[in-house]
């Protein structure tokens, strides 16, 4: 090291990486390892081009994505208590905090928004698990119980959109208090007789799944998700056995009766407005009314005998 | 005593103890007066034992937690609960030994008391799973619950449990909405709800019985989103830094209480619960009779009111000061 290295060269690049440049054109599908070139990517809604699989999605994009038009308003979320706990491992928590505030510019793991979805009014809260891997502390607590009683105030369904790695460590049990705390904001919705839908996106696990993410009236699942309680290396160290093949996949949920449906990405907007249009909408729409008041019955086909 | 579990912070107690011992046999051979050199052995141990368990370490906490040695769920039922009926079964798929619980009477009054059993000897301990619930051992919880709350019966649960057990099966049969509900169930309760963390508070395990009206733990018992191996391993990066995560997750009875987010602590005799278990059961047993008492007053709706208002202020701005 020397001040050729150490000083003049990150001066440099920090002249040539200008922000304009963004830092990956390219990303690599995890699953069949093809090249897709970002912007292709980003149009296909995070899904590769090439094999289906679904890539975990930038928070604003899956929000953008859900709600008509684009067009949504974010809540601001009060601010718990910092740092109770002092934690400090290797690193400060704060300092850890700081830092992701910093990469993501977000305040912490979660964003609650509302807006219109086929044109009804909903209540979504969001993880974004690009902020400590989503994990579950008092912000995010905070975040869903202000999501709720939002969705209780406008009468409108809250939607959930899990996307964690669980509790958050460094908040010690008050990470595991947001358990029934976020159970307390589902019975909110449910009191209120709304409609409470989750959407389990990759990944969905510990302390998440066990509490608000596993309470939904419905529950969507997305392709290929890693939707569970225990980790997967945990449970293998457990019984040294190898796992079933596609364990803890949404697909496998699905199968053991744990999710109403797999949705891809590309059809979740449709579903979850046509979800929301049965239960808050119960009775015919007037044109169909007028139909069933016909005295006359409607055309029928003829009756033909084989 | 059992020599096999001795805590390495207990060893020069364990060795006085034993000198004591060798004496009481010499004078049983021989005839010579023992008297004042038990006394004296006594007083040490004492000593010895009031300057390890006064400044315990979380670690050291967590050690006593899991001391084998120490009272289990099916000790306090046996011991505060009388004639006590054990109830099996979730009625979907299979009864799960890992929770045991059943109705009966505490202290006059017609309760329903469960919690996790880990097992004293080898078959037993396989037997309760080392008290690591399935989905099965909840859905049971939660259809006891559910009955308590029907028939007017305060609920107590005894928490024991190093996590809830991270099988294929246990995942393919839905732990996580098992715990989901079971933490539903807790806070949508009716009636008078109190659960005490007698040992481990290991996860989501705990919290899926003890979203409760009054949550109490006894002094040296532990409670954590993650056990300090657990979490040194993944923060660390190293599993040899279980001590400092011990105290960095902060753990003990003592910093729960001053985190509030439980509401009392039952005094555990010098030298720990796993040397006086008698002594601690009837400690705990009059703190749950005090608490039943404060609750009292609550109507049915107050008293779920009382826990939602409880849990939904963990972590809000300015909480903890």
């Amino acid at each position: 090291m020397n001040w050729l290295t150490s000083y003049v060269r990150p001066k440099i690049s920090a002249l040539v990486n200008r922000k304009d440049m963004p830092d990956n054109l390219w990303q690599k599908c995890g699953s069949c390892s093809q090249m897709i070139y970002q912007k292709e990517l980003e149009l296909n809604l995070n899904v590769c081009p090439h094999c289906d699989h679904h890539l975990r999605m930038p928070i604003t994009a899956r929000l953008e994505m859900l709600f008509d038009g684009g067009e949504y308003q974010c809540i601001e979320l009060p601010q718990p208590a910092v740092d109770p706990l002092k934690f400090k491992d290797k690193k400060k928590y704060t300092d850890r905090l700081k830092e992701y505030q910093a990469k993501t510019s977000e305040k912490d793991a979660i964003k609650v928004a509302h807006g219109k979805i086929d044109g009804r009014m909903v209540v979504v809260a969001a993880f974004n698990f690009a902020f400590m891997g989503g994990s579950m502390g008092m912000a995010v607590g905070e975040g869903i119980l202000a999501a709720a009683k939002l969705a209780v105030v406008q009468e409108a369904p809250l939607v959930t959109i899990p996307a964690s790695g669980g509790a958050r460590m460094q908040e010690g049990i008050l990470s595991l208090m947001q358990m029934p705390r976020s159970i307390i904001a589902v019975d909110l919705v449910r009191e209120a007789g709304l409609p409470y839908i989750v959407i389990l996106t990759d990944p969905t696990t510990g302390g998440v799944t066990a509490s608000f993410a596993m309470l939904g009236d419905i529950a969507l699942a997305e392709p290929g998700a890693i939707i569970g309680f225990a980790g997967a290396r945990v449970i293998k160290e457990t019984i040294r056995e190898e796992l079933p093949e596609g364990f803890q996949r949404s697909e496998y949920l699905w199968d053991h009766g744990m999710v109403d449906m797999v949705v891809p990405r590309k059809q979740l907007k449709k579903k979850l407005g046509d979800l929301l249009d049965l239960l808050m909408s119960k009775k015919p729409k007037a044109s169909v009314l007028q139909l069933a008041d016909k005295s006359e019955p409607a055309e029928l086909p003829p009756i033909t005998k084989a | 005593m059992s020599s096999l579990h001795i805590l390495d912070f207990e060893r020069p107690v364990v060795e006085l103890e034993s000198k004591i011992h060798e004496l009481r046999r010499l004078s049983d051979s021989e005839d010579f007066n023992i008297a004042d050199e038990v006394t004296k052995l006594q007083a040490k141990i004492d000593k010895q034992l009031k300057s390890a368990y006064t400044n315990l370490t979380a670690w050291q906490k967590t050690q006593i937690a899991r001391h084998p040695d120490r009272p289990h769920s099916q000790d306090f039922i046996n011991g505060l609960i009388d004639d006590f009926m054990p109830l099996a079964g979730d009625r979907a798929y299979a009864e799960d030994h890992a929770l045991v619980g059943g109705i009966g009477r505490f202290r006059g009054q017609s309760v329903i008391a469960m919690g996790q059993e880990k097992g004293r000897d080898m078959a037993s301990r396989m037997k309760h799973n080392f008290g690591m619930t399935r989905p099965e051992g909840y859905r049971k919880a939660i259809r006891l619950m559910e009955m308590a709350d029907r028939f007017g019966l305060p609920v107590l649960t005894f928490v024991d449990t190093a996590g809830a057990y991270p099988g294929v099966g246990a995942e393919e049969r839905g732990q996580a909405e098992a715990i989901a509900r079971s933490i539903q169930t807790c806070l949508n309760l009716q009636v008078p709800m109190i659960s005490t963390v007698i040992g481990e508070g290991g996860s989501g395990g705990a919290i899926a019985i003890a979203a409760a009206n009054h949550v109490v733990m006894l002094e040296h018992a532990v409670y954590s989103v993650i056990s300090p191996e657990g979490c040194a391993s993944i923060l660390w990066r190293d599993g040899e830094y279980n001590v400092d995560a011990a105290n960095a997750l902060k753990i003990t009875a003592q910093d729960l209480q001053s985190l509030k987010v439980i509401d009392d602590i039952v005094e555990e005799p010098l030298g720990g619960a796993h040397r006086h278990p008698t002594q601690t059961i009837a400690a705990l047993g009059d703190t749950i009779e005090k608490s039943l008492i404060s609750l009292s007053g609550l109507g049915k709706t107050e008293l779920k009111a009382h826990r939602r208002e409880k849990f939904s202020a963990m972590g809000q701005e300015g909480l903890v000061g």
